[in-house]
């Protein structure tokens, strides 16, 4: 078995025959999937950043026109949407594609179509929400879209006006069919990594050894398969009201306006974790990475997760305080809220504790870890002020709120994004990153956004409401205003020098080889970029933090798993060749345990049948908000059409043989 | 070579390894979507409970529901649940004759019970209850109408695989998974039903 013992070291040169643009859109490979969903985020992260600009430079000064009232409630509701649901979300998945599969010592995940067909919708649902622009309007009642107002109505003095009609609102109706295209994505993404994770580690990936990343992964996952559907009832509920006349919403037809707000929160908070649980994820496999040490608490770690998602679930009204649920609800919702901030902190501690004694590199991926280390604590602490009810009855819908919201998104979320990107990128594109164009950018992001938004605070506290166009200069609010803004110039060169950084890496990068930055998790283990079938050898895990085990205790490479028992303990199981049957969703796997069999490894083969899919669920998606039922009725036939053909199609996949490396 | 400890920290596999098979993930995977569809409508239901007190001018539950077709069509869905199982059994032996035999049956009560859930519909509309004229009529057809979607789909589910096995005129058992995903569904859209049941019919007529 000469391919078995193998060793695939340095940067591999392109395996893949195709690179056009046809294969990207038929590709099954998680590897390029989660590309895809990386360079897409990464666009919509600058769009949202456009809006975000626009509306600073709108409240720089008191009175200032730069922008219209009925733009600038487009731009904060774009803005929101997009980066919540367009940039961090889909970043996050984009680098769960292509990690988790690699960290557990798989192939590709369970349904590499289904995964295909993820990103399919989610770049439809991107795409339909921000058509609005358009097509007769942009969403503008805010992220968070309440009653009345998404149905078309404003109360004033008592008296409901319909200040929103016509083309107008147009925009409402983008929110509800685009948005629920890209959760039907999401869904199917959770679905699919929690059946990975489950079912496809390699062997010796006990549970407790998992990576935290996969940790993190498998519990965000968790999070959406049940947080999402009260979403998705809820933009059903109001698609209905638009165009069917249904008043759930609506008072005069018997309608509750806080139906939408309870149901929104429900699925709103678990979606704020889902937002922050991948960061948890990459923080901690950054942090040991550059101190050289094991996470320190790993089973506290994985406890922290799982108490942190099961809280996300009960606290859901801490969102709503201020609409007169009574001082005893209030209390429950508070009570659970602080009671997060325990699981929390007990992960901030064991990320400085296992710094402490570490032999710390401060790279810039690092120095964004410790950036979020310093800003995630301020942003929890704010979270922790508005669960105190009291309070949050003068913090509510102010600027306080929104630096709260910043500092957990961007120091939070972000930041460990950023540290991942650099951390990741590598693996991913088998070049470095500039470390000195790194420092820089991550010296003036870091500064812009403190300066950007913790002046925000004391807006907040003097009283400045959010999602307002301008203000008058009498207020005193002036100062804070412009250093805001201030703070965005520096905020903004740190985004471009990132972005001149990736592209000098790209034209002249200096190749990484397959372990840069002497790593602990098997994605090392393997070259980079990561070979179409990841593992020529399906790895034998050892331990916690693989590939450190064996650079301690082993020759510093994996050990091929080999059926049988030629490695130490292992026994065959009932591995077997049930797995080449794969009908259907088959994913790779089967025969591939040592590649060894002469016929290569199986993987599964690329087809554009998830693209058309998409294609005819957008299709039903315009017909429904344009009222076209033809159209509607054509676009649902045409999916039910490939669903079908999606579960028969018998995909035989293809055999590819593991390069001869010689080493 | 190996230092023996804690089997968390280091250590070769123990047990046997079992690498998934499709069929699993795949089995895996509709658990999943179904765990998830249940919050869905809990959520609907949620919706119905908070609304279905709102009939303004229009008719309420105790006048409207006749539970002699509802009962009749409980009825024809729990019967289908018992073909499908005789049918997943005969898959599972690889008979394609039982599958003919038990799956046809399934489907065609399954399309009944979509039948009289439109019958029932357009009596009501007829007697003035409808998606525009209170909240809970909305909230009612919602929540029902969407679990006719759901048996409305499962009928194609279950067609597309009888034109599977008629195709090949045998069954295997590599399809064994197809026939225990689809049942897994139609079960699960029988216990909702038993839900919507007692929660809109037998609530809104004695409630
Ligand atoms: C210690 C943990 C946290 C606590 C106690 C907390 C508490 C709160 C509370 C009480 C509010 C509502 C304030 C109001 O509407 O008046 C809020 C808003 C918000 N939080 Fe947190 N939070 C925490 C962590 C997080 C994290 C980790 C994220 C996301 C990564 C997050 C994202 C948000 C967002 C997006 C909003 C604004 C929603 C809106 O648009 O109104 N929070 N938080
Ligand atoms: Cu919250």
């Amino acid at each position: 078995m000469a391919a078995v013992t193998e060793r695939l070291v340095g940067t591999a040169p392109r395996t893949r025959s195709e690179s056009g643009v046809w294969s990207w859109i038929t590709t099954v490979d998680h590897k390029r999937i989660g590309i895809l969903y990386l360079v897409t985020s990464l666009c919509f992260f600058f769009i949202g950043g456009l809006e975000a600009f626009l509306m600073r430079l709108q409240l720089a000064t008191p009175d200032a026109h730069v922008v219209s009232e009925v733009v600038f409630n487009e731009l904060f509701t774009m803005h929101g949407l997009t980066m919540i649901f367009l940039a961090i979300m889909p970043m996050s998945i984009g680098f769960i594609n292509y990690m988790v599969p690699l960290q557990i010592g798989a192939r590709d995940v369970a349904f590499p179509r289904l995964n295909a067909l993820s990103y399919w919708l989610f770049l439809a649902g991107g795409l339909v929400l921000n058509s609005g622009w358009l097509l007769g309007g942009a969403a503008n009642a805010g992220w968070y879209n309440y009653a009345p107002i998404n149905i078309g109505q404003h109360v004033i003095n008592g008296v409901s006006t319909n200040l929103n009609p016509g083309p107008d609102s147009m925009g409402i109706t983008f929110y509800a069919i685009g948005l629920q295209l890209a959760g039907i994505g999401t869904l199917m993404s959770g679905v699919n990594f929690i059946v990975t994770i489950v079912n496809m580690r390699a062997p010796g990936m006990t549970p407790m050894r998992l990576p935290l990343f996969v940790w993190t992964t498998l519990i965000t996952s968790v999070l959406i398969i049940f947080a999402f559907p009260a979403f998705t009832a809820d933009l059903f509920l109001l698609t209905l009201d638009r165009l069917f006349g249904t008043g759930f919403f609506n008072v005069a037809q018997g309608g509750d306006v806080l139906l939408w707000q309870q149901l929104f929160w429900i699925f709103g908070h678990p979606e704020v974790y889902i937002l922050i649980m991948p960061a948890f994820g990459i923080i901690s496999e950054v942090i040991p990475t550059y101190s050289r040490k094991t996470i320190f608490g790993y089973s506290s770690m994985v406890f922290a997760i799982v108490a942190i998602a099961f809280l996300a679930f009960m606290v859901w009204s801490h969102h709503m305080f201020t609409v007169g649920m009574g001082p005893l609800v209030n209390s429950v919702f508070a009570a659970t809220s602080m009671v997060i901030a325990v699981p929390t902190g007990v992960k901030i501690f064991n990320w400085i504790a296992t710094m402490i004694g570490g032999r710390i590199r401060m790279t810039t991926s690092m120095l964004f870890a410790v950036g979020f280390l310093v800003c995630f604590v301020i942003g929890g602490m704010s979270g922790v002020m508005l669960a105190v009810p009291p309070a949050d009855y003068q913090f509510n819908d102010s600027y306080f709120l929104v630096a709260h919201i910043h500092y957990v998104l961007i120091g939070g979320a972000l930041f460990a994004l950023f540290a991942g990107i650099y951390y990741w990128f590598p693996k991913i594109s088998g070049r470095m990153l500039d470390e000195h164009l790194g420092k820089w950018s991550f010296w003036l992001i870091f500064i812009g956004f403190n300066v950007t938004f913790f002046p925000m605070h004391f807006l907040g506290v003097e009283g400045m409401p959010r999602r307002v166009a301008s203000y008058p200069a009498n207020l005193d609010l002036r100062l804070w205003n412009a250093v805001a803004t201030f703070g965005v110039f520096i905020l903004t060169a740190g985004l471009i020098v990132f972005l001149a950084n990736l592209r000098k890496s790209l034209r002249s990068g200096q190749a990484a080889g397959a372990d840069p930055w002497d790593g602990r998790g098997l994605e090392w283990s393997i070259p980079s970029p990561a070979p179409e079938y990841n593992f020529a050898a399906v790895p034998l895990v050892r331990g916690r933090d693989p590939l450190w085990v064996e650079k301690t205790y082993g020759d510093g490479h994996m050990i091929p798993y080999v059926p049988g028992g030629a490695a130490p303990e292992a026994e065959a199981g009932g591995h077997g060749h049930a797995a080449a049957e794969g009908h259907g969703e088959g994913g790779p796997g089967g025969e591939g345990h040592g590649a060894g069999h002469g016929h290569g490894i199986h993987m599964p083969n690329p087809t554009p049948l998830p693209f058309y899919l998409a294609i005819a669920l957008t299709v039903a998606a315009y017909g429904t908000i344009f009222k076209v039922p033809e159209i509607m009725v054509l676009g649902l036939l045409g999916t039910f059409f490939f669903v079908f053909r999606l579960i028969y199609d018998h995909d035989p996949g293809h055999h590819v043989l593991p390069e001869e490396d010689a080493g | 070579m190996i230092e023996p400890s804690h089997s968390g920290e280091f250590g070769a596999p123990r047990g046997t390894y079992h690498e998934a098979t499709p069929a699993e993930n795949n089995k895996l995977g509709i658990w999943l979507w179904l765990a998830s569809d249940c919050a869905l409508f809990a959520s609907l239901i949620a919706t119905y409970l908070s609304l279905h007190g709102q009939t303004l001018a229009g008719p309420g539950p105790k006048q409207l529901f006749d539970l002699r077709i509802t009962v009749t069509a409980t009825f024809v869905l729990l019967c289908s649940s018992m073909t499908m199982g005789m049918g997943l059994e005969a898959a599972q032996r690889c008979d394609y004759r039982g599958v003919l035999r038990w799956l046809i049956p399934t489907a065609v009560l399954g399309l009944a019970f979509v039948g009289m859930q439109v019958f029932e519909f357009t009596h009501y509309v007829l007697q003035g209850l409808t998606l525009q004229v209170s909240d809970f009529g909305a909230s009612f057809f919602t929540l029902v109408g969407f679990h006719g979607l759901h048996v409305s789909f499962g009928v194609a589910w279950i067609t597309s695989l009888l034109i599977y096995v008629f195709r090949k005129k045998r069954v295997d058992q590599a399809d064994a998974w197809r026939f225990e995903a689809v049942s897994l569904y139609w079960y699960f859209v029988d216990v909702v039903w038993v839900v919507i049941f007692t929660v809109v019919y037998l609530m809104g007529k004695v409630g």
